[in-house]
C-alpha cells in the first residue's frame, strides 16, 4: 500500500512537472456561458487576441453548474495550467480555497472579492459604477420622457454598484429623473434568461422609460431586443453591443475584461499575484463605447458632457459613490 | 396601482402564461392517456431551437413553426418508443429527453452558425410580429401622431384600454393557445376518440377488450402532446424572443407540470391554473418586493410561489387531484 502510494505520488508529480514546462494559461467562464455577447465573450476576446498574438494555446471550461467551479480549478491545477483565470465574482472563494494546495499555480479572478489574498492569487476588480456614471449621464440626456431603466442580472452587490452607478449619473444631469430599476432573478440563471430579461424591459417601457441599461450578462440580449422592438433605445454592458441593434443601442459601457484577460496571459508565469488590481476610467479599465453604430444616436452635447465629467473623476474633483461603501445606494433604493 | 397598471401587469402575465398553457395541454394529452411526461421542458427546448433556426435560414417563420413542431414530435416518438413500444420507465425516459435537448441543441446551434450555441436574431418575416386588431391603438397609432405609444393608450377610455393593451397587440400564436383550450375540451370531452384517449388513461384492458389499440391511441396522444410543445417551443423563440438561446425555457416545462396537476388534468383548470402562474410571473417582473401594509414579501417568495402553490394542492388542502388511474405503467397485454 505505501509502495503503491509513492508509485502514485511520484507519478502525480511527474505529470504535473511535465505539464509546468510548458505551461498553458486556462481560462474558467462563469455561468452565464462563454458566448453572452458580455462579460464571459469580453473574456474569451481577450484570450483570444492572445492565442492570436503569440501563436500559444489556452484551456477553457464553461460551466454549467455551481458543483463545477472547484472541480475545475483543481483539474486545470493539476493539468500545470499557469495562470488559471476564472470570471465571475462566485469564483473568489472556491480560488481562495484551492490555492493553498497549489502554491506554484497562480490563479486570476475578475470581479470577486477575498478578505484575505492569498500570495499567488490576485483579484481583478473593475470601477463600474464610474463606467455606469457616464452611460445614465447619456441615457438622462437621450432620454424624453424623464424616466429611464435599469434592469439588473443577479440581484448581488456587484450588480447594485453598477445600478447605483447609472442613477448617479443620470441624477447628476436631470435631478427630477426616475430611474426604474429591475432584477431578473436571485439565482445564477437570471444571467441567461433572456425571455424575462424581455419581459422587463417591455414592464419598464410601460412605466415610461425610453432608455435602458442592461447590466445583465446574457439576460442583456432580450433586454437590448425588446428595447429595438419598444422602437427605445438601450445601453450595453461589458463588451461593446452597438452592434447587435444599430442605431438602438445608444452606447455600451465597456469593462475590459478582455484587456485584463490578455495582460494576465501576456504576463504568464509572471503574473503579479498577492494582491487586488483595480481598474478604472484612467487605466481604461472601464469606459463608453462610440462607434459608427451609436454615431447618429450620440449628439456633441452628450459626448462633452460625458468627457467632462470623465476628466473629473479621473482628477478626482468628482466622486462617484460606490455601493460598496456602506452597502446602499445614496440615490436609488433597489 | 391604477386601471391601467393592472392591465400592463395581466398583458405580461398573459404573453408569460401562453408558453405553459401550450405545454400544459401537451402534457395534459400525454397523461390523460397514461403517459407520464417529464420531458416537456426538453421537448420545448428542441422546438425552440429548430424553429428559430429554420426561420432564421430561410427567413419563413412558418416554414420555422412546421420544423419547431417536427423537432418536438421526435423528441416525443423517441419518448413514445422508450415507453409504450419498450415499456421502459416514463420518468427515466422524460429525463433522457431533457438532457438530450439541452445538450443537442445547443451542439446543433454551434455546429450551424458558430454563435456559441444560439441562433441570428430574427426580424421582419421570420418572427412572429405583433397583431394589431381593429380600432385598437398600437405602434401605427403612435408613429402617425408622432406621440409614445403610452401616452396614447393612457388617454384612452378604459375599454379601448382593455381592448388595446390587453387584447390587441398579441402574437398570432398567442390567440391560437387561447383558442387550443376549448379545441382540447371539446375533443377530450365530446368526441369519440377523446373518450378513447381518457378511457386509455384509466383503464387500458377495458378499451383493449372493447378491440381498440392501446399502442396506437397512446402514440397519438404522445405525438399531440409533441405538436403543442413544438408550438409552445416555436413561441418562445420566434415570438417572444427573436432567436434561440441556451437552455431558454428556464424550467418552464416544470412550472406547466406544476399546472398540469394544480389544473387536475382538465383543459379550462389548465387554462386558469396557467394564466395564474404567468400572473405571478409578470408580477415578479413589474415589482421586485411586494408590500403587504409594514411587511415586504420577499421576491424569492413570489419565485416559489407556483411551486408551493402546486405543494400545497398535492397536500389535499385546496382539493383532490387524483391523476389518471393507469398513469405512469406500461401496458401489457395479458396473454
Amino acid at each position: 500500500m505505501t509502495m503503491m502510494k509513492t508509485l502514485l505520488g511520484t507519478a502525480a508529480a511527474l505529470a504535473v512537472t511535465a505539464g509546468a514546462g510548458l505551461a498553458e494559461p486556462a481560462l474558467i467562464f462563469d455561468l452565464g456561458g462563454k458566448f453572452d455577447k458580455s462579460f464571459n465573450e469580453a473574456a474569451f476576446n481577450g484570450a483570444q487576441k492572445w492565442a492570436d498574438e503569440t501563436g500559444g494555446t489556452f484551456l477553457e471550461i464553461e460551466l454549467t453548474s455551481e458543483a463545477q467551479r472547484e472541480q475545475a480549478l483543481r483539474r486545470f491545477a493539476e493539468a500545470g495550467a499557469n495562470p488559471v483565470i476564472t470570471t465571475g465574482f462566485a469564483f473568489a472563494t472556491p480560488v481562495g480555497e484551492v490555492a493553498a494546495d497549489y502554491p506554484d499555480t497562480k490563479f486570476i479572478n475578475i470581479d470577486g472579492w477575498l478578505p484575505e489574498v492569498p500570495a499567488n492569487v490576485q483579484l481583478i476588480s473593475f470601477q463600474e459604477h464610474e463606467g455606469s456614471y457616464l452611460v445614465g449621464m447619456m441615457a438622462a440626456m437621450a432620454s424624453e420622457s424623464g424616466t429611464v431603466g435599469f434592469v439588473g442580472g443577479m440581484d448581488i452587490p456587484l450588480i447594485r454598484h453598477f445600478g447605483c452607478g447609472y442613477a448617479q449619473g443620470a441624477k447628476a444631469v436631470n435631478p427630477d429623473i426616475t430611474v426604474v430599476a429591475n432584477m431578473t432573478g436571485t439565482t445564477p440563471a437570471a444571467w441567461n434568461d433572456p425571455v424575462k430579461g424581455g419581459e422587463i424591459a417591455k414592464a419598464q417601457m410601460s412605466q415610461g422609460a425610453d432608455v435602458i441599461y442592461a447590466a445583465a450578462g446574457g439576460t442583456g440580449v432580450g433586454v437590448l431586443e425588446a428595447a429595438a422592438d419598444g422602437d427605445i433605445l438601450s445601453i450595453g454592458v461589458d463588451s461593446n453591443q452597438n452592434h447587435l441593434y444599430p442605431g438602438k443601442v445608444l452606447t455600451s459601457m465597456l469593462k475590459r475584461v478582455d484587456v485584463a484577460v490578455y495582460n494576465s496571459m501576456k504576463a504568464g508565469d509572471a503574473v503579479e499575484t498577492g494582491g487586488f488590481t483595480v481598474l478604472g476610467l484612467a487605466e481604461e479599465g472601464v469606459g463608453v463605447a462610440m462607434d459608427e453604430n451609436n454615431a447618429a444616436l450620440v449628439s456633441d452635447e452628450m459626448k462633452s458632457a460625458v468627457d467632462e465629467a470623465r476628466d473629473k473623476i479621473i482628477a478626482g474633483d468628482l466622486e462617484v459613490v460606490a455601493y460598496y461603501a456602506n452597502d446602499s445606494c445614496p440615490v436609488h433604493e433597489f | 396601482m391604477d386601471f391601467l397598471e393592472l392591465l400592463q401587469v395581466l398583458d405580461s402575465s398573459l404573453r408569460l402564461a401562453i408558453p405553459l398553457l401550450l405545454a400544459c395541454l401537451a402534457g395534459l394529452f400525454s397523461e390523460r392517456a397514461g403517459i407520464f411526461d417529464i420531458g416537456l421542458e426538453g421537448k420545448m427546448l428542441g422546438a425552440a431551437m429548430m424553429a428559430a433556426a429554420i426561420a432564421a435560414i430561410t427567413g419563413n417563420v412558418w416554414l420555422g413553426l412546421l420544423a419547431g413542431i417536427f423537432a418536438s414530435v421526435v423528441l416525443a416518438g423517441i419518448h413514445g418508443l422508450a415507453s409504450i413500444t419498450f415499456r421502459g420507465d416514463q420518468l427515466i425516459s422524460g429525463v433522457a429527453i431533457n438532457f438530450l435537448a439541452a445538450g443537442l441543441t445547443v451542439v446543433v446551434a454551434q455546429d450551424w452558425f458558430a454563435q456559441g450555441g444560439r441562433t441570428p436574431s430574427l426580424d421582419g418575416a421570420a418572427r412572429f410580429n405583433p397583431i394589431e386588431l381593429p380600432f385598437a391603438i398600437g405602434p401605427s397609432d403612435a408613429a402617425e401622431t408622432g406621440r409614445r405609444l403610452n401616452e396614447l393608450i393612457a388617454e384612452a377610455s378604459p375599454i379601448q384600454q382593455v381592448y388595446s393593451e390587453l387584447i390587441s397587440g398579441h402574437t398570432l400564436l398567442v390567440y391560437l393557445a387561447l383558442l387550443a383550450v376549448p379545441l382540447s375540451w371539446w375533443v377530450l370531452y365530446r368526441t369519440r376518440f377523446g373518450l378513447r384517449l381518457r378511457a386509455v388513461g384509466e383503464a387500458p384492458e377495458a378499451v383493449d377488450t372493447a378491440g381498440i389499440s392501446v399502442i396506437r391511441l397512446r402514440f397519438v396522444a404522445v405525438i399531440l402532446c409533441g405538436v403543442l410543445c413544438g408550438i409552445a417551443g416555436a413561441y418562445l423563440s420566434t415570438a417572444l424572443l427573436g432567436g434561440f438561446v441556451k437552455d431558454m425555457t428556464a424550467g418552464r416545462g416544470f412550472i406547466a407540470l406544476a399546472a398540469l396537476i394544480f389544473a387536475k388534468w382538465r383543459p379550462w383548470y389548465a387554462l386558469s391554473a396557467t394564466l395564474l402562474f404567468g400572473f405571478l410571473q409578470a408580477v415578479v417582473v413589474r415589482y421586485q418586493n411586494v408590500e403587504v401594509g409594514n411587511f415586504t414579501v420577499p421576491v424569492q417568495f413570489m419565485d416559489a410561489l407556483p411551486y408551493i402553490l402546486t405543494v400545497v394542492i398535492l397536500a389535499g388542502f385546496v382539493g383532490k387531484a387524483v391523476p389518471p388511474r393507469a398513469g405512469g405503467q406500461p401496458y401489457v397485454k395479458e396473454r
